[in-house]
């Protein structure tokens, strides 16, 4: 799901656009013919803010690596085309991006990849300018959204120019920060056709080798254009200091120090490190603020330019004003921040599954058995927090499958071993996996939950959805048939609302020698459509406090002022209730009975 | 500072509509002629966590994030959510908060002294810092105007009353913004907000007795066939059959008496009893936190 300020795109018109809808804005400007791309946060809204355009193809593919290959096959064939993922989806994609810098492009391909300093959202913090350095990639990043639509035009004009893909890096605050853009007309650009050039799309060791050397001189012709180009730019007077900056953290050193002398570097790769080493003599101290890794702090380093960074400001996690203030004034060039009262103890918040969810029974069911569970990535990873507790790893994408194979292998388990992975995490990185359980005969369990859709992103297609990201029907994969394929012979499908049918299927599936497949069934309660059934409530009389009820975590059910034996009753918020019957079935007292229809239509 | 922008924060819980509050503020600013960003993070804080978004306005903004102790206004859509962000705010500045309270099932699970921890309602909290402090009841006037959902409106209606802008720049983004057909009553909404009455903070219940150590358990092993259901009803986890078949008890101290395994046990092969010294009684929760 998208929020948008549906703004009407009035050409000339200012708007306020995330730095997404400024990239996916700039990508429509330049005439972009097909955008593809897999959800990941905080990259997800790129496409989704494009997908009514009926002139564009714009698409999910199961997994980064895939969007990659259609994206620079559209390229090949000589349309615009864009690859959108968050940081660690170019893990998934690097494997074609490595080699990309070898074949070139035929029309304009751009990669956009969403970095997540801090890990809002994510498992780890990488850096992506360390993939441009090491694909021979250039990379471009913008500081806000005006930027993010104007370097993403931009970055089809660089590459078709230097035939080469081109990074856009973009990080957690450009892409979900709204900021005022100025909207252009579209520029059409026609396929330019497919030329075939097998010394330069078939990168079989021979031909390789001959366009290794193309990529290192095409690499010296784009550091100069970094030198010429007006993506470094220059701020503010002075010569006490100097900063360069990039991406983010330059308009946190404005803020701090509003009438800094900056360099700013729109490309960050290559590196304009002639334009850097005039700067750096024009100002006795040189800073470099960047986000996570030194990477322009070492390479200046290494051409013998001193400068002070990552002693000051923290490698990991994100920056911020206070965070560049802080590092500032232990330089001595700024007064301390503000000493801040701190707040008063509050409640912590973590996220939760949502009442109602179908991933819940199946980890409780999990607890009970005492199953050893590699995770995966999904909402269903928050079953690793109380009260579930009920994942013991979830390192990326599709690992569950692997990891358990492993993880039974070594023996080492304390009890069964279960590999849980959802639907679409398992069409992106667990079939290969699988086939491995087989051909492994591992004694383990795959539970895949199907929720038909890609819930953690906010309920995106995928292959097994039978809809695509532009609305039109398509021909879903079945689950249970790949499995079946793959050669488990041991497979069941099971109603997750039903506790008891769930826990006696993943008993039995454990108990069966060689690798088994659980699938769940039930759809996600908010998306693609919200499910709400009749809600329930606690009769408070009947209830005993047992707390049985609370074991799933479900958001929905709370504590109640009332006592029973000195211990607290409970209450079902009957608004957020999604009538799943979860609670229900836990309850021995039979406390929590349906909201009877004059009671719901009196409340409404 | 970079030339006079200004900072609001609003917060709240993942599904309140935070975004989409702080989206119409950023088009209102926009519509008066403020250069504006907003940043959020969403995601993970979707899934019924905390959700906050910053905003900053004026001739030039540079960053996006608030600094710490700089906010004109926290707007909190819930009241543990204005305690959590209340240091962004600066020193004289405004804090206007819902009293409704959404405590997170993690707020329920002390099962030893019962105590909620959940911050307790109270607009003299913040007094040390001189903010001015609006404490209202938007869910109760939304429900009142006849769309519960309207209830962010009235809370940006008493925000507004704190940013200096023309109040036809608030309703013109309000209009352009909220979903179709529900316009009027968001503009009524925003309108009560504007000198919406002060709500009145809702009383704590008293805390229980709280915990006076863990009851006792006996297993009759001549009884105990091992079947099993005890430990699969076991809210706290006590209980579990071994690899052969006979009942034991893996977490002694976890047990809070609720006696579910001794009503539901087919062979009456378990007892439950009192603790044996009914101690130190509970509240010593009440030292990590103020309780509701």
């Amino acid at each position: 799901m998208i929020i948008t300020a549906a703004p009407k795109r009035e050409v000339g018109s200012s708007i306020l656009l995330s730095g997404n809808e400024a990239v996916a804005q700039g990508a429509v400007e330049a005439g972009v013919l097909v955008a593809v791309g897999y959800p990941g946060t905080p990259s997800t809204e790129i496409l989704e803010s494009i997908a009514d355009r009926t002139d564009i193809d714009v698409r999910w593919s199961p997994n980064e690596k895939v969007a990659l290959d259609v994206a620079l096959g559209a390229s090949l064939g000589g349309v615009r085309s864009m690859a959108t993922m968050k940081h660690v989806g170019l893990n998934v994609a690097a494997d074609t991006f490595m080699t990309t810098a070898y074949t070139g492009v035929g029309a304009g391909l751009v990669i956009v990849v969403a970095d997540d300093p801090g890990m809002h959202s994510s498992q780890n913090e990488q850096d992506t300018r360390a993939y441009a350095r090491m694909g021979c990639v250039p990379l471009l990043e913008p500081t806000n959204s005006a930027e993010a639509k104007a370097y993403t035009a931009l970055a089809f004009e660089i590459s078709e120019q230097f035939d080469t893909p081109v990074l856009v890096r973009t990080t957690t605050r450009t892409s979900h920060n709204r900021g005022l853009v100025e909207l252009a007309p579209r520029v059409e650009h026609s396929t330019i056709g497919f030329t075939p050039d097998p010394t330069k799309y078939v990168m079989i060791p021979g031909h390789a080798r001959r366009r290794r050397p193309v990529v290192l001189e095409r690499l010296a012709q784009m550091s100069q254009y970094a030198e010429e180009s007006s993506l470094t730019e220059e701020f503010g007077t002075g010569t006490d200091f100097g900063v360069v900056t990039s991406g983010i953290s330059h308009h946190y050193v404005r803020e701090v120090i509003p009438d800094a002398r900056i360099l700013k570097l729109g490309m960050s790769y290559p590196l304009p490190i002639e334009r850097i080493r005039e700067f750096a003599a024009s100002v006795d101290r040189l800073f470099v603020v960047e986000e996570l890794d030194p990477y322009v702090e070492n390479d200046l380093l290494a051409a013998g330019i001193a400068v002070e960074g990552k002693s000051l400001f923290p490698q990991a996690g994100e920056l911020n004003p206070d965070i560049v203030r802080a590092g500032f004034a232990k330089a001595g060039i700024v007064e301390e921040g503000l000493t801040i009262v701190p707040a008063p103890t509050t409640v912590t918040r973590p996220p939760l599954m949502c009442p109602g969810c179908p991933h819940t029974p199946p980890y409780l069911a999990l607890k009970r058995l005492g199953a050893v569970v590699t995770g995966d990535i999904g909402c269903y990873t928050l079953a690793a927090l109380e009260p579930l507790s009920s994942m013991d790893t979830c390192v990326a994408m599709g690992s569950s499958i692997g990891m358990a194979i492993g993880m039974a292998a070594s023996g080492g388990a304390d009890g069964p071993v279960v590999a849980t992975i959802g639907d679409s995490t398992f069409l992106h990185g667990g079939i290969a996996g699988l086939a491995d359980a087989v051909y492994a005969q591992a004694n383990i369990t795959v539970l895949i939950l199907d929720n038909g859709t890609t819930a953690m992103t906010g309920g995106q297609e995928h292959p097994g959805t039978g809809v695509t990201l532009q609305g039109t029907p398509a021909t879903p994969v079945d689950l249970l048939g790949m499995c079946k394929a793959v050669g488990v012979r041991d497979i069941r499908v099971v109603d997750p609302y039903d506790l008891a049918a769930t826990y006696g299927a993943l008993e039995d599936a454990i108990s069966h020698a060689g690798p088994s497949v659980v699938i769940t069934n039930r759809p996600c309660v908010e998306a693609p459509m919200k499910v709400r059934d009749t809600p329930f409530k606690v009769i408070a009389d009947a209830c005993t406090a047992c707390q049985a009820c609370m074991t799933p975590g479900c958001p929905s059910i709370v504590w109640s002022d009332e006592l029973f034996e000195g211990r607290r009753k409970v209450v079902i918020d009957e608004v957020t209730c999604t009538g799943c019957t979860l609670c229900v079935q836990l309850c021995p007292p039979h406390a929590i009975v349906l909201v009877t229809n004059e009671e719901e239509t009196a409340n409404v | 500072m970079s030339e006079g922008s200004q900072g609001l924060l609003l917060a709240g819980v993942g599904g309140q509509g935070v975004i989409l509050a702080s989206m119409i503020v950023a088009d209102a600013l926009m519509r008066a002629g403020h250069d504006v960003k907003q940043s959020e993070v969403h995601g993970m804080a979707q899934r019924g966590g905390s959700v906050f978004s910053h905003i900053r306005w004026g001739e030039r903004v540079d960053s996006p994030l608030v600094p710490l102790g700089s906010a004109e206004v926290l707007a909190a859509f819930e009241w543990a959510e204005a305690v959590r962000w209340v240091e962004y705010v600066r020193d004289g500045g405004a804090v206007v908060a819902d009293v409704r309270t959404i405590v997170p099932p993690g707020a329920c699970n002390d099962h030893r002294s019962w105590l909620r921890r959940y911050p307790g309602i109270d607009g003299e909290l913040f007094d040390s810092r001189h903010l001015k402090t609006r404490l209202i009841d938007a869910t109760a006037t939304a429900e009142e105007l006849g769309n519960v959902r309207a209830a962010n409106s009235v809370i940006l209606g008493t925000v507004a009353a704190f940013i200096d802008i023309d109040n036809k720049h608030w309703e013109a983004a309000i209009a352009h913004l909220v979903p179709k057909g529900t316009e009027e009553i968001n503009l009524a909404a925003f309108r009560i907000g504007r000198d919406v009455a002060e709500a009145r903070v809702p009383q704590t219940a008293p805390d229980p007795e709280g915990f006076s150590g863990p009851h006792q358990i006996e297993i009759n092993h001549v009884w105990c066939k091992g079947c099993d259901i005890c430990s699969r009803v076991c809210p706290e986890y006590c209980l579990a059959v071994d690899v052969d078949g006979k009942l034991t008890i893996i977490d002694a101290e976890a047990c809070t008496g609720c006696k579910l395994c001794e009503a539901l046990c087919p062979d009456f092969a378990i007892e439950i009893s009192a603790p044996r010294e009914p101690a130190v009684v509970g509240n010593q929760a009440a030292a990590d936190g103020s309780t509701l």
